[in-house]
């Protein structure tokens, strides 16, 4: 139960202010711009940008800088702002086979047409902190460029699904269910799990996944492929009477290739996990794709070992962390009526049951 | 695959003047803001804006970016991406779309305007001043990324080990 009570105004408006000014921090230090956070931490921006399920960098990197840094804040204020637009339409699926990779490797094919490209990579670098980004100034020289072969990268899991090895996908409804536009509700279909589950937060969807590696609902994956890179976005604009590229989005895609022994309705064949997550975001892009095969148990046929990770309505209602912080946090706001009637029945209670050890202890 | 299966509009068989519209539209949607102004001011050189009406004023919202599960099954929503748009009539009659990615309003505003003149008989001009400028940059920004790319690019080669190598 809430109770209005005024009176903290003063101490709000005060604490904004001073919110205001620890935000700035020591004025003798040069403010952060815009610029600066969507270029030089741009992987803050793409995961504000995943969960806040708005791609815009400017609007993230200006949610991250009002946020102090706090990302969970930082995609609650995109989550916000997104209520305030209108929605024009939606976009016809984006093809990743024709994705601008900046990276693109596969664990399970060494040689494949396209080749391993490691792009932009932390892996191979050994973790030592690097003081020479301490100091400020160093000119960063360009990386080098090699020949861009024309080569196109065809999906992995293609070469697999030509000899029947992988099982097929199946077609959908074209206008797929929606959770910001309904609450979600249960059996989830796999496109509104996959909304979920790209959208949720990086950590829960990274223990889910690692929760199935380590063998709480085991199901063997291999990275078929990770790509990342540019795709373009289409649109049919009804006012032209067709279709535009409205823009291009950078995105990670992640395709795991399953074990799988067959069942009772499926012959032996690989089975697939699926990530696709706005910006680069290779570790949350792989753990959705784990997390995305292990709830997908059910319409494989395949038994339900009780694992967390496969059970749809534990993943998908905890994956959000902005309903989960909402919900956790709101416990720290005032409850002094409900407290007191706690207080008051406790010390009723109490008070009865010293009475009646004080009548037996008399007796 | 089933991209083939576009919802909504039936994708008309295109005209030619169908196709080099939405190739104008797509290349206006996609370029960087700063330099579609740049350009379009260039064009200008100090004339004033042509005369037009807002039929739509600059408007800023978003469209759902739809992905496929494992890239080629059913449909899924992805997320949203922020789009402006506006619509203008010039005062010779041509109307004008523009849809930019973001959230610049005189871009969207310039967009329309660009495709009103392109509509209204000055395709070739604003081709050569802003259309093909925006195009060519776009393409040497792909190719610098895809050429970073190939440079990173596992080159394998095997070690003989045992004696049967």
């Amino acid at each position: 139960m809430y109770v209005a009570v005024k009176g903290g105004e003063r101490a709000i408006d005060n604490a904004h202010a001073w919110l205001a000014e620890e935000r700035r921090g020591d004025t003798e230090v040069a403010e952060l711009s815009i610029a600066q956070i969507r270029e030089q931490l741009a992987l803050a921006v793409n995961r504000v940008m995943a969960e806040g399920s708005l791609y815009d960098p400017d609007l993230a990197a200006l949610a991250i800088k009002q946020a102090r840094g706090d990302l969970i804040e930082a995609v609650f204020l995109i989550r916000a702002y997104r209520t305030t637009l209108p929605r024009f339409g939606a976009s016809h699926p984006v093809d990743t086979g024709a994705m601008s990779c900046d990276r693109r490797i596969s664990a399970t094919f060494k040689d494949l047409p396209g080749g391993q490209v490691l792009g932009p990579t932390f892996d191979y670098t050994h973790r030592l902190l690097d003081f020479a980004l301490a100091a400020e100034g160093l000119d960063v020289p360009e990386a080098e460029g090699g020949a861009p072969s024309d080569t196109q990268m065809p999906h992995v899991t293609g070469f697999l699904a030509r000899e029947d090895l992988i099982q097929p996908e199946p077609e959908g409804a074209d206008t797929p269910r929606d959770l910001t536009r309904e609450p979600l509700d249960f059996p989830a279909d796999r496109p509104l799990r996959l909304q979920a589950l790209t959208r949720g937060d990086e950590g829960f969807i990274l223990s889910m996944a690692y929760s199935t590696q380590r063998g709480y609902g085991r199901n063997h994956p291999f990275v078929g492929e990770l790509r990342i890179g540019t795709v373009t976005v289409e649109m049919d604009i009804p006012e032209l009477g067709f279709a535009i590229e409205i823009g291009e989005v950078v995105l990670t895609e992640c395709e795991t290739v399953n074990q799988f022994t067959g069942s009772k309705t499926e012959p032996p064949q690989f089975t697939r996990g699926y990530g696709l997550v706005f910006g680069q975001t290779e570790r949350k892009a792989i753990s959705m794709a784990l997390v995305d095969r292990a709830l997908r148990w059910e319409e494989l046929g395949e038994d339900n070992v009780g694992a967390p990770a496969q059970d749809a309505e534990f993943v998908l209602y905890h994956a959000d962390n902005v309903q989960a912080t909402g919900f956790l946090e709101h416990i720290k706001l005032p409850h002094y009526v409900d407290f007191q009637s706690e207080l008051e029945l406790i010390r009723r209670i109490r008070a009865e049951a010293m009475a009646g050890q004080a009548q037996e202890a008399a007796e | 695959m089933s991209n083939s299966t576009m919802e909504g509009i039936p994708q008309a068989a295109a005209r030619p003047e169908t196709e080099a519209r939405r190739a104008r539209l797509s290349t206006l949607a996609k370029a960087p803001a700063g330099r579609l102004l740049a350009l379009w001011s260039g064009w200008l050189g100090g004339r004033e804006m042509p005369a037009h009406d807002v039929l739509r004023p600059p408007e800023i919202g978003t469209v759902m970016v739809r992905g496929r599960a494992g890239a080629t099954g059913a449909p899924f929503n992805l997320g949203e991406m922020t789009v402006t748009r506006a619509t203008v009539r010039l005062a010779a009659g041509a109307v004008g779309h523009g849809h930019v990615q973001g959230r610049d309003k005189d871009a969207a505003r310039v967009a329309a305007l660009i495709d009103a003149l392109c509509e209204g008989g000055e395709a070739d001009a604003l081709e050569t001043a802003i259309l093909a400028p925006l195009r060519a940059e776009a393409e040497a920004g792909k190719r610098s990324r895809l050429a970073k790319a190939a440079a990173t690019k596992v080159e394998f080669f095997t070690m003989v080990r045992g004696e049967n190598g």
